[in-house]
């Protein structure tokens, strides 16, 4: 019997889960002396009244596309992938390598290129653990963990000791090649005459985004490969009785989870930087974790958490510019989102459930 | 490398692995008693910067360290009411807990001093000095022995000793008390504690409670101790070291000590020789310092010696069925 309506499980159990993290958000800020309503009102205007700020939210939210997707998929399949942070900045070695190493004559050429390379590169990382996990039994939280630290250590070395181009200071690789630079979306509107996000590094990966979720959502629901990561995701015995294999599901699963975190490089790499630079990911692959908490490991969920995300990140952006509230509020409210959707899910879920069997009772009466 | 070198690193190791001792110690109680826990980090970091803070404003180094253990304690609250009460996922509430305090410690610290997120530095009583122990002058000028005791053993704060002290203490907890074998039971088969009218709920949270104070002075040692102060995001990573410590030591008090003193090494290995130059090919400091990681991995996946933790480890207990 189900305890609970459809509705109720998927739309208001996170719903008042989000309430309580913000309305706790909103206590820390009272807490350091600033107003919660003015604080939004800097965020909102900030992120989303103008097309300079929208041009950043999408910026943003693009990056959080790919990797709360990316610990999603991986969490179909039971897995917890940590390693978002590790698989992206290794992405973004592979993006750095494909652009540098292969002379592109143009950016449409250079993308698919520079996506295999980001994409192979974040999956390679996260293969190890997988194949770890599958056949050592090694927990792959941990491992995911080690490689984060392990990705950082690798990129510090590449970047100071064989990227750096001679007689540069600052471990980055050398600016890309000019033809290889991604078109923004600002650039693609004032070609057709419409004046939009100036300078603003939203750019065409934005829409390679909007594909991903929905190959994503057709590859976790309308294929053979999706039913058996989620069936294998719901019960691991039910899975092997079944004839699915743990190891095939385990690997493939972290393969596709790692790519798209790896994926995540096209936008802040190639798309922004235009270089590779220490620390490129700048907690993006955490983000993700949120992302798909929130998002209820759905792709539309996701799209819309990573862009609430995408607009605290500018928002906080802005707060720290105009008010005495450090960014480092977006990490609070992170954290609050991730702890009342993800590990106080039941605080929520609990209540509800009672509060609903007895309206049920109540009718039967 | 001469001996008096080696005497210095030796000593730099010991420094660097106590909060790493500390905080492996720490989440060896937690995930004995088959709660998991990679919110080591946010812990050290929360209580580093309320011992700083505490230890600023009443300039007494101890009463910081109250607050650290105070500020630690709240996180492994929110830990333990997540993953034991609401039986939510272990893993989730920790990495929201690393952020929770990443964040708050900062936004906090703004709030309170205006530096950025730093506390002001501390100085006198205010942070845990060195204490020299007795006859260390006096036996200096002894060929080994004496500069062994006098620059090796003697001349840490208070606190380093506490971390050593506990290496024994913890083995004799878990392996010679009831508390310790119940502990140990909970996180093997939780329902055999429960059948013999122990409260699983409350072991658990004792186990999550007593992570919470080790934390909170491995926290308070790095604002206090081995540094004059809070520093953003100042635990650098510690907390998961401390995790990986705690894999390779098998979940184990002796090899803890033996597992963070060799991490404890490879870092001060790694601050004092940036390239460390073999003969043959030069190891550079990179790779030191990702060593930790890739070792956990090694021992991780039973290369060497196969690292099995608690079995009930990660599971939440549901009493009826």
């Amino acid at each position: 019997m189900e305890r609970m309506p459809k509705w109720a499980d998927v739309v208001l159990t996170p719903l008042i889960s989000l309430v309580l993290a913000f309305a706790i958000s909103a206590v820390v800020i009272l807490a350091i002396g600033e107003s919660p309503v003015e604080a939004l009102k800097v965020m909102v205007e900030g992120a989303l009244f103008s097309s300079y700020g929208w041009g950043f939210t999408l910026y943003y939210t693009t990056n959080f596309i790919f990797t709360g997707l990316a610990v999603m998929v991986a969490y179909h399949a039971g897995l917890f992938n940590i390693g978002g942070e590790g698989q992206a900045a290794m992405g973004g070695l592979g993006v750095a390598l494909m652009l540098l190493f292969v002379p592109w004559p143009h950016w449409a050429l250079a993308l698919p290129g520079a996506m295999i390379g980001a994409a192979a590169f974040g999956a390679l990382w996260a293969l190890i653990p997988a194949w770890l996990q599958a056949k050592r039994g090694s927990h792959i939280v941990i491992t995911t963990i080690m490689f984060n630290f392990i990705a950082a250590a690798l990129l510090n070395y590449v970047l100071v000791n064989l990227l750096r181009p001679v007689g540069k200071m600052d471990p980055a690789t050398a600016n890309f090649p000019e033809p290889t630079h991604l078109p923004s979306i600002s650039d693609l509107l004032l070609s057709l005459g419409i004046e939009w996000g100036k300078n603003t590094p939203v750019n065409v990966t934005f829409f390679i985004a909007l594909a991903a979720c929905l190959l994503v959502w057709l590859l976790i629901w309308r294929t053979r490969l999706g039913y058996e990561i989620r069936a294998f995701g719901k019960s691991e015995p039910g899975a092997v009785y079944a004839g699915i294999s743990p190891t095939r599901i385990t690997v493939i699963a972290m393969l596709i989870s790692g790519g798209l975190a790896g994926l995540m490089a096209i936008n802040n790499v190639m798309g922004e930087a235009e270089r590779l630079v220490l620390n490129s990911v700048e907690g993006a692959g955490f983000i993700g974790i949120a992302v798909a908490l929130m998002g209820r490991n759905h792709p539309f969920g996701v799209l819309l958490a990573a862009f609430l995300f995408g607009f605290l990140y500018q928002g906080g952006g802005e707060l720290a510019l105009w008010t005495s509230i450090p960014r480092e509020l977006i990490v609070v409210i992170q954290a609050l989102v991730i702890l009342f959707t993800g590990a106080l899910d039941n605080m929520v879920r609990m209540p509800l459930e009672r509060l609903f069997m007895a309206l049920r009772r109540k009718k039967e009466a | 490398m001469d001996f008096p070198t080696i005497i210095q690193i030796l000593d730099s190791a010991v420094r660097l692995m106590t909060p790493l001792l500390l905080a492996c110690l720490a989440g060896l109680y937690s995930e004995r008693a088959g709660v998991f826990d990679i919110g080591l980090e946010g812990k050290m970091l929360m209580a580093a910067f309320t011992a700083a803070s505490v230890a600023y404003a009443t300039g007494s180094a101890w009463l910081g360290l109250c607050a650290g253990i105070a500020g630690s304690l709240a996180l492994s609250l929110i830990h333990g009411m997540s993953s034991i009460t609401f039986r939510g996922n272990q893993l989730i509430s920790g990495v929201a807990i690393n952020f929770l305090a990443s964040g708050l410690t900062v936004l906090l610290g703004q709030k309170i001093f205006g530096l950025g997120g730093r506390t002001p530095s501390l100085e006198g009583a205010a942070r845990f000095n060195e204490i020299t122990l007795p006859f260390a002058d006096a036996l200096r000028p002894v060929p080994v022995i004496g500069p062994i005791y006098a620059d090796l053993i003697s001349g840490h704060s208070v606190l380093v000793y506490l971390a050593f002290a506990f290496v024994p203490l913890t083995w004799w907890v878990l392996y010679r008390t009831r508390f310790g074998l119940r502990l140990r039971a909970v996180g093997e088969n939780p329902a055999s504690v429960d059948t013999a009218g122990v409260s699983v709920t409350r072991l658990r949270y004792a186990a999550v409670g007593i992570c919470g104070v080790l934390c909170g002075i491995a926290g308070a040692y790095l604002a206090t101790g081995i540094s004059a102060g809070f520093v953003k995001e100042m635990s650098a990573g510690r907390g998961y070291i401390a995790l990986a410590a705690l894999i390779f030591a098998k979940w184990r008090p002796w090899s803890a000590l033996f597992a963070t003193f060799l991490f404890g090494l490879l870092e001060a290995l790694a601050n004092r020789y940036p390239n460390l130059d073999l003969g043959i090919i030069t190891v550079p400091s990179m790779f030191m310092s990702a060593l930790p990681y890739i070792l956990t991995v090694i021992i991780l996946a039973g290369f060497v010696g196969r690292a099995i933790p608690p079995r009930a480890g990660g599971e939440p207990y549901v009493k009826e069925r």
